[in-house]
Order: C-alpha cells, then sequence, then structure tokens
C-alpha cells in the first residue's frame, strides 16, 4: 500500500432484493459491469459464428458415408461375419442383465433410505436409451434387418426393466445378493463367446477390432489392475522395507516412462524375456502392458485413500483382535477405497483414453480401424467426419463414467440423504 | 510357572516379518532371474546382446526438422541426440502454453461473467473426455494440414500461418526484428515452425491447458471466501483481489499438483510420433526398425524420459519451496 488511504466505495444501494426474474439474473450474470457486458457480447459473437459454421459444415458439406459404410468395420473390426452371432447374442445377454439389475435395483430401496433414488433421473435414462435406439442405427443407415434387432434388444431391456421394476419385490433381499455374480459371470462367458473355445470355433485375437478390442482392451486392464493396484498400494506402506521398496520401485518405473515406451517393450522385448512359447499373441501383449501399467498408476490412487483412513483405525481393528489381513478386509480397505473412489474412476477414465495408443503399435482399436477406413482410397481425406465421430464417441463414455463415479459417491456417502 | 505357554515359531513377531519377506523376495528373485535369464539367452542366440557400438554407425536417414546441424551420413548418437533436443523443444513450448492457458481458464472458472465461467467449464470438461492422440490427429489431419497455400496464407502483424508452417517474426541477424516476407511464393522468416510441431503444441497445449486449469481452480477454491471478502471490503478489484491476495496463497495448493501435469505433458509429448515429428520416441522407433536394438534402444528411452521427469520435480520442488509459507 502507498502512503494514500485506500479510496473508500461510495456507498452502495441496497442490492434489489429477491431479483429473480430471468431479466435481473441475465443483467447480473452477463451484463454485471461494462467489462463485463463487451466480454460476453464478443463471447456470444463468436459463440453463434462457430455454431452457424460447424452447423453448416455437418449438415451441408459433410459426407457421413464414411461412417455409414463402414458401421460394422468401426463397431468390430474383421470379426467374421459367419460368427458374429455371437457377439449379437452378447449384446441381448448384456440388455437382459442391465434390464433385469436395474428394475431390481428399483424394486428394492436401500433398507437406509426411504422410498426410491432418483426418479426423475431413471425416466431421463429410459428416454435416452429409445431416443438413441430409435434415432442411432436410421442415422446410420444400417439395413433393416439390424435396425430391427437393435430395437429389438432395446425392447427387451426396456421391458425387463419394467417387469423387474413392477414386480421385482417378490423377490427376496437373500438372492438379490447374488445379483453383483451376474456381471462376472456374463464377463467370461462374454470372453468365450468372442474368443472361441467350448466347442465354438476360435476366432483368434488379430480378427479382433474397432470397439469390440476398445472395450476388451480397457474392461480387461481395469478388472486386472484394480488387485494389482490394492496389493502394491499396501506394500507401498507397509513396513516391511522389502515389501515397500519394491512397490516403489514398480511404481516409479511404470510412472516414470511415458505408456507408448511400455507397449514397445511389450512388443519388442517381452517376447524375448519370455521361454520359447510362452509369449502371448500381441494383443494380449498389449493388454498386459495396459493392465500393470493402470495398476501403477491405481496403486498412487488407493495409497492416497489408505493414506486417508485415521492410523486409529487399524489399530483399534487389531485390539479387538482382528489379524492383519482381516483388519485390512473388513475395516482399513472398506473405507480407503471409497475415499479412493474418484481418482479410481479417473484412473479407468484415463485408461479408456490411453487404448487408442494402441493403434500406434499397429493394433485394430478404434482409431486404428478410423486409420485404416481413412486410407482407403474411397474415404481419403474424411478426417474431419471420422475423428469428430470418434472424439464424440469417447467423449459419451467417459462423461458417462465420470457421472456414474459421481453417483456412485453420493451413494455411497452415509452423511447424504436421499434425494 | 515354567509352562508358560510359548508362541510357535511360525508366530513369533520377530520372525514373521522376516518370513514374509523372505517370501516375497525369493519369488522376485525367481522371477527377475527368469526373465533375465531367457532374454540373456534368447538375445545371444539372437546375435542381439547388450553393445553399444551401434550407436557410432552412420544413421543412413534424415530427420525433418533439427535444432543442431544433421544429415544421414551422421552416426545414431547424433540422430537420437537430434530427437532428444526436439522432444525438449516440444515438452519448454507446451509447458510455458499449458500454463498461461491454464491458469487464464482456471481463474476465469471464478469471474463474475456467467458466460465466461460456463465456456470455462465446457472447455474442461470437452478435453479432458477425449483421448490426446484423437486431438493431435484431429489437429494435425483436420487443421493444420487444411490450411492454405502460401499465396493464399493467413497474415496477421508478424504472424504467417500457412500449409506449409507457421512464420513469426523474431530477431534476425545482427539482432534485428524481421518479419515474414514472400520470395518467390515461398514464405521466409526468422522463426519457422512446421506444422508437425505447430499441431503437436497446440494439442499439448489445449490438453495440458485444460489438466492445469481444474489444479488452479482447486487452488483458487481453497482459498477460504473470507480472503476475498475482506479484499473486496477493502476496496479491491476482482483483478486485484485475484493478483495480490489469492494467488499467492492459492500457489501453495496448485504447484505440487502442476508438477504432475508437467510431468504428464513430458510423456504425452512422444506421441509426437503419430503427426510425424522427430520427437526422441520418432527417431527412436525409426532406429529400432533400421538395428533391430530393442534393448538398448528401450533403456536410452527409458532413462532419457526418466531424466527430464527428475529434472521437471526438482525444478518444481524448488518452487514448492518458494511458495510455501514462511513460519517463524
Amino acid at each position: 500500500m502507498t502512503s494514500s488511504s485506500p479510496p473508500l466505495l461510495p456507498p452502495r444501494p441496497a442490492p434489489p432484493s429477491a431479483r429473480r426474474s430471468w431479466r435481473g439474473a441475465l443483467r447480473q450474470e452477463l451484463f454485471a459491469t461494462p467489462l463485463d457486458g463487451v466480454i460476453s457480447v464478443l463471447l456470444l459473437a463468436a459463440l453463434l459464428a462457430a455454431g452457424v459454421g460447424f452447423w453448416h459444415w455437418a449438415f451441408r458439406q459433410a459426407q457421413w458415408a464414411v461412417i455409414q459404410a463402414n458401421t460394422t468395420l468401426f463397431a468390430v473390426g474383421r470379426y467374421p461375419l459367419p460368427q458374429q452371432w455371437r457377439l449379437w447374442l452378447l449384446v441381448a445377454l448384456a440388455a437382459v442383465t442391465t434390464g433385469a439389475s436395474w428394475g431390481l435395483l428399483r424394486s428394492h430401496p436401500r433398507a437406509d433410505r426411504s422410498g426410491t433414488l432418483w426418479p426423475f433421473n431413471d425416466l431421463v435414462a429410459i428416454a435416452v436409451l429409445a431416443f438413441l435406439a430409435a434415432w442411432l442405427p436410421a442415422a446410420l443407415k444400417l439395413p433393416v434387418p439390424l435396425q430391427l434387432r437393435w430395437w429389438a434388444i432395446t425392447a427387451l431391456l426396456l421391458v425387463l426393466r419394467g417387469v423387474a421394476g413392477q414386480w421385482g419385490g417378490l423377490v427376496p433381499r437373500r438372492l438379490l445378493r447374488f445379483l453383483p455374480l451376474f456381471w462376472p459371470a456374463l464377463y467370461l462367458f462374454g470372453m468365450v463367446l468372442i474368443a472361441g473355445g467350448l466347442g465354438v470355433p476360435r476366432v483368434p485375437p488379430s480378427e479382433w477390432g474397432g470397439l469390440l478390442l476398445t472395450l476388451l482392451m480397457a474392461s480387461f486392464a481395469i478388472l486386472l489392475s484394480f488387485p494389482i493396484g490394492i496389493v502394491v498400494a499396501l506394500g507401498r506402506r507397509s513396513s516391511l522395507p522389502l515389501l515397500r521398496w519394491s512397490s516403489v520401485l514398480y511404481i516409479e518405473f511404470i510412472r516414470g516412462a511415458p505408456l507408448i515406451t511400455l507397449l514397445f517393450l511389450g512388443q519388442n522385448i517381452l517376447g524375448y524375456m519370455l521361454p520359447g512359447g510362452w509369449a502371448p499373441d500381441r494383443v494380449w501383449r498389449a493388454a498386459w502392458v495396459l493392465t500393470f501399467f493402470c495398476g501403477a498408476y491405481l496403486a498412487e490412487a488407493v495409497r492416497a485413500g489408505l493414506a486417508a483412513v485415521p492410523v486409529g483405525q487399524l489399530e483399534a481393528a487389531r485390539s479387538l483382535g482382528l489379524s492383519m489381513p482381516q483388519a485390512l478386509r473388513h475395516v482399513v480397505l472398506p473405507q480407503a477405497l471409497q475415499i479412493a473412489l474418484p481418482a479410481t474412476v479417473g484412473q479407468f477414465i484415463s485408461l479408456l483414453q490411453d487404448t487408442t495408443l494402441l493403434s500406434l503399435i499397429g493394433l485394430l482399436e478404434l482409431l486404428g480401424t478410423a486409420r485404416t477406413v481413412m486410407a482407403n482410397p474411397e474415404f481419403l481425406g474424411k478426417n474431419a467426419e471420422v475423428y469428430l465421430t470418434l472424439a464424440v464417441l469417447f467423449w459419451c463414455c467417459c462423461a458417462a463414467l465420470g457421472l456414474g463415479s459421481r453417483a456412485l459417491e453420493l451413494r455411497l456417502n452415509p452423511s447424504h440423504s436421499p434425494t | 510357572m515354567s509352562d508358560i505357554q510359548r508362541v510357535p515359531w511360525w508366530r513369533d513377531r520377530r520372525v514373521v516379518p522376516w518370513l514374509v519377506q523372505g517370501a516375497v523376495g525369493l519369488a522376485i528373485l525367481v522371477v527377475i532371474a527368469l526373465l533375465l535369464g531367457n532374454l540373456v539367452r534368447n538375445l545371444t542366440a539372437a546375435g542381439l546382446l547388450l553393445t553399444w557400438r551401434w550407436l557410432g554407425q552412420p544413421a543412413s536417414f534424415d530427420v525433418a526438422e533439427s535444432l543442431i546441424p544433421f544429415d544421414a551420413s551422421m552416426p545414431y548418437w547424433r540422430v537420437l541426440v537430434v530427437g532428444l533436443v526436439n522432444s525438449l523443444r516440444a515438452i519448454v513450448v507446451g509447458l510455458v502454453g499449458a500454463t498461461v492457458l491454464g491458469t487464464a481458464v482456471g481463474m476465469a472458472a471464478f469471474s463474475g461473467n456467467g458466460l465466461l465461467r460456463r465456456l470455462a467449464r465446457v472447455y474442461v470438461e470437452v478435453i479432458r473426455n477425449i483421448p490426446l492422440l484423437l486431438q493431435l490427429l484431429f489437429w494435425y489431419f483436420v487443421v493444420f494440414l487444411a490450411l492454405p497455400n502460401s499465396t493464399a496464407a493467413f497474415q496477421w502483424p508478424g504472424v504467417v500461418l500457412s500449409k506449409s508452417g507457421l512464420y513469426l517474426a523474431w530477431f534476425a541477424e545482427g539482432f534485428q526484428w524481421q518479419g515474414p516476407t514472400l520470395v518467390n511464393d515461398v514464405w521466409r522468416a526468422p522463426l519457422r515452425l512446421s506444422v508437425e510441431f505447430s499441431a503437436l503444441i497446440t494439442g499439448l497445449i489445449t490438453y495440458t491447458g485444460a489438466f492445469v486449469a481444474e489444479v488452479v481452480r482447486g487452488g483458487i477454491a481453497s482459498v477460504p471466501r473470507g480472503q476475498w471478502e475482506a479484499a473486496t471490503s477493502l476496496g479491491l478489484h476482482w483483478s486485484a483481489t485475484m493478483r495480490t491476495v489469492v494467488l499467492p496463497q492459492a500457489l501453495r495448493v496448485i504447484v505440487p499438483g502442476l508438477n504432475s501435469q508437467y510431468i504428464s505433458l513430458a510423456k504425452n509429448s512422444a506421441l509426437a510420433v503419430a503427426v510425424g515429428y522427430a520427437d526422441l520416441y520418432s527417431v527412436s522407433e525409426t532406429t529400432l526398425n533400421q538395428t533391430g536394438r530393442a534393448l538398448e534402444v528401450f533403456l536410452l528411452l527409458l532413462g532419457a524420459y526418466l531424466l527430464i521427469d527428475l529434472v521437471i520435480s526438482v525444478l518444481m520442488n524448488g518452487v514448492n519451496q518458494l511458495v510455501q509459507i514462511r513460519e517463524r
């Protein structure tokens, strides 16, 4: 401060009370001061110009045929056509499981909560699903039989949700506890359906592609990296020096290197490190690299969660006579994992995005497929359409994960009152 | 009282830790021995056992852009240095750009202007949920490669943007400020950035900027509301409040968060290979394809990126000590 005293502000008129009208709100938000007004006008003009430009491009210039002609390629890559019924079966089973779980959760409100949770969001979800099912197959110009199939699958999901929501209350709570087991079972069964075995012909990983490969890689790495992350996080906080130092070494090695160099390691060196014939296929090698990569980052997230649990919790559990594994399993980890939930889901979101790097080592996941499509002379120069479609797809998946994480956080939070 | 029940040795608290560590250590040793043994055996069989002699052989491939003199007759170590310098250039420019953009957007989240505030939110949410690789390809193929030719280039004072690159005014020889000039339909300027480099840093800056914005927003949000109110009641304007009261306190929270964002930017710069910029990873890949020296190339890559991470961490720790509260 200089020697002159700070100027006193002139007394302001009392703020107009309860300015709830939209004009008042608009003025407050956009035109509170002259500078704000200028900024607002400039931003509005820029937004308008961008909107008009995009509208013009998307509906006049862009040629969406590149997407419409390659939907199968984008969805499953070069998965053999005669075997694609297996994927349809899988999608139908997933729809059945989703519908049933959704409806049953609806009809069994949690004991500690009164009434149902988010009835409004429920309606929104149904509306979005119905809209997508009605609009997407038509917009993608799928053949009529495929459109019918999508409609049937969506109808199956919604009908099951309705049935389970209406009469699910008849299912006793004891049986409901087994509901979460359906999902791992479905996952394992889906793996068999996709890869073959148990009587169905095998489809080698090199023929998987597109969205199918992206989702497979991401889900595989997410599922397996979770136990790795927990074990390594516990190791890093262990009082035994050997466990601590080996965990630190693993985490720092993985976190110090860019993912692409680790994929490089997996593709070019891993084969030398395993006995002849042990080295898995290129696709699985990449999947394992992704898993160990994600595991190191998850370990850091879980470690932060563990650090946030007061030491007294562990001491209390131990003094009650619980063994170390019991105390961790029943007292410490449930609290730590709940604290680590946002960071964990954030890590899963970034893993889903990182699957695009597989295209750089020649795997045909979503982005790799897109690049082969654009190399086709027929669709040369259609970069904008393809990249925009992929961006929208990834954005929707990642945003949905983020929303789900926030909802789960609210639901797990015991102090949060039901809405 | 002689028969106090003795604890069996496998439950003795002095023995158990050693047992556990012994078992884990043994398992780790066995796995490492197995992997290394196989590696040595297989590499020997392939005639690729660890050696650095190939570094002196001529690289016999050219790189599109280099800050230090280079041609194809120079040895491999030189091409790797060229790649490292190119990487460092992208990282440094990216760091500065992402910090500026991220700070601006992070501060915009606290603006009194509702439109600005929401736009900042939208920017962060859009960018964070789209893979960086996709964004880089978008900037390169859709934006920069679709720019007009030299003759129809976009021109602003001191800046020319065309399909052949970004031309900037800079100090020419003899410290003369010189802008871009068109000579025989080709732009000439003291500072030319290739389209590949421009696309890479645009992508890196917009992507990392969103994450930096979140860090900055979190830092500003951590400053108690009373600080804002106190500053405002002293008669300070928004910008003065931000500059002299809020940001200095927010920096304590911001700097550690920035550290991890900077490191991830440095690692993400390896995606330059997708847009054809000759960074360290890109030239390493070419080197591998020509020499087959996978292990050596990998070790060099790992060492280089670890070193870069370490330097960033050390620098940021220094900055962190500067901004911490000094208590008596």
